[in-house]
């Protein structure tokens, strides 16, 4: 490589890593407990117990469930039902003032499936872990804070790639993974940054891309709605607004009947951004591994009960959903959360010694030669 | 050739590693138990040798 190619890549590197240093150790810092979230709201003592009882106990009607969720926040509307295996006795419910309430200023809680008994979730509401939620996804300013995080995330992937091109010049003469104890601290933070960064390589492209396509959701669900959704709830666009809603009880077996093999994961309840002002949208994955990332919205008319579309997914919506496990690393287990943990902290190591290079380097360019010569 | 070999001398052994570890992120996507360990197994390396760089110390 030429001198002047390798400065003029130098330059990539530094700038894009130190303008967006500031912010990836936020957002390192914050997601290392957002990996155990699960485990921490365990031992906060925020997951609701549910009550023992005999296995195989019946689960309520839907429609009995919206009527204990309405009794339990009056005043407020349904928003989404939604299911996890971790809880089989459990509905997470969300409700807000409006359908149309936007998702920070809503209220979530879980319901005991089998009486209709409401739990309170507060990590889900507010909190550290939501602190961390927040500062981590959007700091507090909504899409605009959202988008500006994913910029710095395509900063850090420039970064990423501008240092895989440095690391060849850097180690002509030296083995992979030598590390030169024996030099300067400079030397050896130098050696390290170049191991730990080459290394990682992969880990940190992909936590990294995938969190610039999370960051860009409420682009790629607009999208969505525009391409998919919209043309078909168009006979709908001059329909009068829904007054009676039929009652939910039998939403999951339509859904289940329009797209055999698949399971629920939510419920959108009519006038939510998943759904339109006349549907319910029972949104379903697939039974397999990796299908059950992948998500299905059945159009549901809220007046009659009839199927009114099977959802496409365009490609970018596949892309946000497979981006959720790829960025949370929870999908493999205990030892996985570990590894991604330890893998941010290592994260953490290069953006700290990658700024301490520059500093070690600059001071030094400000050293008369004389100074250095000895 | 000369050229080439400088390449693969220097990026050979981080290129199976990045491999390993694209491997890894995608086989839990598959499935459980083995699909899992795989996983474990190409996260492992990258952290592995990370950590053995930062313990080294001068013998």
């Amino acid at each position: 490589m030429k001198s002047q190619t390798i400065r003029r890549w130098s330059v990539v590197h530094t700038w894009t890593s130190l303008i967006c240093t500031l912010f990836l150790l936020l957002l390192a810092v914050t997601g290392l407990p957002l990996i155990f979230h699960h485990e921490i709201d365990h031992l906060l003592g925020n997951t609701p117990e549910l009550k023992q009882m005999p296995a195989g106990t019946p689960h309520l009607d839907l429609q009995q469930l919206v009527k204990a969720a309405e009794a339990y926040r009056p005043g407020e509307v349904m928003q989404y039902f939604g299911w996890d295996d971790d809880t089989p006795d459990g509905v997470t419910a969300i409700m807000a003032a409006t359908a149309g309430t936007e998702p920070n200023s809503s209220h979530t809680f879980m319901l005991d499936a089998r009486t209709g008994e409401a739990f309170e979730t507060p990590s889900a509401n507010g909190g550290f872990m939501m602190l961390m939620l927040r500062l981590h996804t959007d700091m507090y300013a909504g899409t605009p804070g959202m988008l500006f995080l994913g910029f710095m995330g395509v900063l850090f992937v420039v970064a990423i790639v501008s240092g895989v091109v440095l690391y060849a010049p850097f180690m002509r003469r030296l083995k992979f993974a030598s590390v030169r104890q024996d030099k300067s601290t400079r030397v050896r933070w130098l050696d390290l940054h170049n191991l730990i960064g080459v290394v990682t390589l992969t880990w940190t492209l992909v936590v990294g891309l995938t969190g610039v396509i999370n960051a860009c959701a409420d682009l790629v669900i607009a999208a969505w709605r525009n391409d998919s959704l919209a043309a078909m709830i168009a006979p709908y666009r001059d329909a009068p607004p829904l007054l009676q809603r039929a009652a939910a009880t039998r939403l999951l077996e339509i859904a289940e009947t329009a797209t055999p093999g698949m399971k629920a994961d939510f419920i959108a309840f009519p006038g939510t951004r998943f759904s339109s002002e006349h549907h319910y949208a029972v949104v379903m994955k697939g039974a397999t591994h990796l299908t059950s990332h992948l998500l299905t919205p059945v159009l549901i008319d809220a007046s009659n009960l009839q199927v009114t579309a099977i959802v496409d997914r365009p490609w970018y919506m596949s892309a946000l959903v497979m981006s959720q496990p790829l960025h949370f690393g929870d999908y493999g287990g205990m030892p996985m959360k570990v590894l991604w943990a330890v893998l941010d902290v290592l994260t953490i190591i290069v953006l700290g010694s990658g700024v301490y290079l520059w500093w070690v380097r600059r001071r030094a360019a400000r050293v008369p030669r004389g100074e250095l010569a000895q | 050739m000369k050229k080439k070999s400088q390449f693969w001398k220097t990026f050979a052994a981080p290129g199976w590693i990045a491999l390993l570890t694209a491997i890894g992120l995608f086989a839990a996507l598959l499935g459980d138990g083995a699909w899992d360990f795989l996983s474990w197994l190409g996260l492992g390396i990258p952290a592995v040798l990370s950590v053995r760089g930062l313990l080294g110390r001068k013998a």
